[in-house]
């Protein structure tokens, strides 16, 4: 236990070697956590600048910018909305959790990481298997053909086969539609049903806009 | 794994591959490797989503994969590799220095997509730079293939582990260890396929988003019909190469420092040619004769052979044992030496710099005190210091209760008495680094979170900026007025933008500090790694 009684406040090593010597005053004990921020008592030296450095910052936001618009960036899902609006029908959503915007090497990669997404819409399993002429990398096209259909409303057959022949042979997967190519089922732009959520393009090339 | 580091990965998957992989990668963090289901369960993610996740993290070489008897995969993290996203910027300005445009835009691709073909690489590079360039001028393909099978033969980069030729029936198709052995000596072989064709540009049209969806149909008609001749050779960065690099670079900038600029380059030159045949590791280079080292020697400087040797004779010579020498023939053989633990002073330099901050000078010339007399007690710091006790004692309690020095203790007497025993005050230099370490991941959390924390508060401002360069930039294109424009620029008003200076001042300051205490990290680092390899 503590030295109670005789001698109290002994220690078990000689003080004096320590160099705190008879009778010196011993700092108070402290009662509290040390504060948050304690007071800086001399100044941090200033950073190196030169053109190094600045090249080097610059670099580091870019890179940032730039990994935030690749497709390993994921972003979660747009949240469900409260109500559901006639023009959530035509909006071109961002790509659903459930669909990887690119392509892997999935011979590198184990198999239970191949998503296998679920068709919503009856009828696509059919037309799709028997094509012989889709074997290349078979799974791969439908998986592509599905992540595609995602971000499309309803897609008749007709215009999937027509999708498929171009698809076929591609390596990279086309990720802008011409909207008013694949238009379906209505005479109006996707752009009509904007509701002004998104305002303003993003700019692509705004290189020497800082990244915050 | 510390507490810091742990954030900083967090911190640091957050930013750059959004708040899902965080997660995982945080729970693969914490808990070490286990299997898919058991990361569902513990992120409450989608399985979907932890998938995706997954898919990111091993393509970055972030995490990896391993195949359990039982037919499972289990996942795992690489905590290093994560944290060496912050030293991203610094490999791509080094392929710059040393490689040029192509080479940094090579090693950025790579940085940017984990790892990808060399076809894919060089068609990416070659339409970057393309665009850079003025109309019309387009950039070939094999001035950037020239500079790709440059850096892999400087081993900057090389090639990821492939998968075995035979198909396997196993669940979960993992290139086994022993594939990588193989791969050790083709690691870095660069195929040679015909890569025959140029940058393209991108077609501007008034329309742009048409123009790019054109071009990229007409790219991808054109160039991939069949799958690339270099298929399922996927290369990667090689950040020990750049490591090395770096050590090398802090090493000629110390000989340089010592004697001149000429003993910097003699060292820089030795280094250059015992590159890739230096093991990695090893604690000194090959020994190279000085007739070697005078015919490498860049063609600039007029060093005579006299000249030379003197320089390799001081060097020799010199207490701190940059260079050593190792034998007589040829002219007298040499090595460098670039194990970390010669490199003490300049990490000790490190030390200093911390204690002159947090201590003050003072303490700092006790630091470099105990370094040169290893042992002292507390009297003689005093004398040798020539600080009056108090002032002795209060600094040295305080560097003992931050790890900086520690006490060890002499008995005299079998019964090690309190009374007769010497306690001598001396620094243990691994132990104050991997504090100095800890603290330094500590800093740069904090300072990332504070970087968020300040984009986050104006975040509302930042929008309202951007919108309006977008306003601006398009009625530019379709040729407004000076008026209208002035008008679209007063949107944001006067203390509006000043509020945006003072943001964007504050990034950048956070930014650089970053990058400062990055180069920090790396010497503790290479130092701690190096005394954990010493027999």
């Amino acid at each position: 236990g503590r030295g109670r009684g005789r001698g109290r406040g002994q220690m078990t090593f000689n003080v004096e070697a320590v160099g705190i010597g008879k009778g010196d005053a011993l700092p108070p004990p402290t009662l509290q956590p040390s504060p948050l921020f304690p007071a800086l008592e001399r100044r941090a030296a200033p950073l190196p600048g030169g053109e190094e450095g600045e090249y080097m910052l610059a670099l580091k936001q870019e890179l940032r910018r730039a990994m935030r618009g690749l497709p390993y960036f994921i972003k979660p899902g747009a949240p469900r909305r409260d109500i559901e609006r006639y023009s959530d029908k035509y909006q071109l959503s961002s790509p659903v959790d459930s669909a990887i915007d690119w392509n892997p090497d999935w011979r590198r990669l184990p198999r239970e990481l191949k998503i296998r997404v679920r068709r919503q819409r009856k009828g696509r399993t059919a037309p799709l298997i028997p094509k012989q002429h889709v074997a290349l990398d078979k799974e791969e096209t439908i998986k592509k053909l599905e992540s595609l259909e995602k971000k499309e409303e309803e897609v008749t057959s007709e215009e999937e086969e027509e999708k498929e022949e171009e698809e076929e042979g591609k390596e990279e997967e086309e990720e802008e539609y011409d909207e008013e190519e694949h238009e379906e089922e209505t005479d109006y732009v996707l752009s009509y049903f904007d509701n002004g959520e998104s305002f303003g393009p993003d700019s692509d090339d705004n290189g020497d806009e800082a990244v915050y | 794994m510390t507490q810091a580091e742990l954030r900083l990965c967090s911190l640091l998957l957050q930013e750059h591959f959004g708040e899902i992989v965080e997660k995982v990668g945080n729970s693969l963090l914490r808990t070490g490797p286990r299997p898919l289901r058991l990361l569902v369960g513990d992120t409450g993610l989608l399985p979907d989503q932890v998938k995706k996740a997954l898919c990111v993290l091993i393509q970055h070489n972030l995490a990896r994969y391993e195949a359990q008897p039982r037919g499972s995969v289990e996942y795992e993290a690489r905590s290093e590799r994560i944290l060496r996203i912050l030293r991203y910027p610094r490999y791509i300005y080094a392929a710059k220095t040393l490689y040029g445009d192509p080479g940094e835009l090579l090693v950025e691709e790579l940085l940017l997509h984990g790892h990808l073909s060399m076809s894919r690489a060089v068609a990416r590079v070659a339409d970057r730079l393309t665009e850079t360039m003025e109309d019309g001028k387009t950039v070939d393909y094999s001035e950037v293939s020239g500079t790709f099978a440059r850096l892999a033969d400087t081993h900057f980069i090389q090639r990821c582990p492939t998968v075995p030729e035979s198909p396997r029936s196993a669940k979960a198709p993992a290139p086994p260890a022993p594939a990588l052995a193989v791969a050790e000596k083709d690691m870095y072989v660069v195929p040679r396929p015909s890569l025959v064709g140029k940058g393209k540009r991108r077609q501007l049209c008034d329309k742009e988003e048409e123009g790019e969806r054109k071009a990229k149909r007409q790219k991808r008609e054109e160039g991939t019909s069949e799958a690339p001749p270099d298929d399922g050779i996927y290369w990667q960065v090689n950040p020990e190469r750049f490591h090395q690099h770096f050590r090398d670079q802090a090493l000629v900038a110390a000989v340089a420092s010592r004697t001149d600029q000429t003993g910097g380059e003699v060292v820089r030159t030795m280094l250059r040619m015992s590159e890739v045949t230096t093991a990695s590791g090893a604690s000194h280079t090959q020994p190279l004769s000085s007739n070697e080292i005078f015919r490498s020697l860049p063609a600039g400087y007029n060093v005579g052979k006299q000249a030379l040797d003197q320089y390799l004779a001081l060097l020799a010579d010199d207490p701190l044992e940059f260079v050593g020498k190792s034998g007589d023939s040829g002219g007298g053989t040499y090595t460098v030496s670039i194990l970390w633990g010669e490199l003490d002073l300049h990490k000790a330099l490190a030390s200093l710099a911390t204690s002159t901050l947090e201590f003050g000078s003072r303490c700092a010339r006790i630091f470099r005190l105990l370094l040169r007399k290893k042992h002292l007690e507390q009297k003689q710091v005093e004398d040798f210091a020539m600080i009056p006790a108090k002032e002795a004692k209060d600094m040295l309690y305080r560097m003992l209760s931050e790890n900086l020095v520690s006490l060890q203790e002499i008995p005299k007497t079998p019964d090690h008495a309190p009374s007769r025993t010497f306690y001598l005050y001396t620094v243990n230099m691994t132990a104050a680094a991997r504090m100095l370490l800890h603290r330094c991941y500590k800093s740069v959390a904090n300072l990332v979170e504070r970087r968020q924390h300040e984009t986050r508060e104006n975040k509302r401002l930042l929008e309202k900026s951007q919108r309006v360069e977008a306003i601006l930039a398009s009625m530019q294109a379709t040729g407004a007025e000076a008026a209208q424009l002035h008008e679209v620029e007063e949107m944001i008003t006067g203390p509006e933008r000043q509020q945006l200076e003072t943001l964007k001042r504050n990034v950048n300051k956070i930014d650089a500090s970053e990058n400062q205490v990055d180069e920090t990290i790396f010497v503790l680092e290479s130092f701690i790694e190096s005394t954990m390899k010493k027999p």
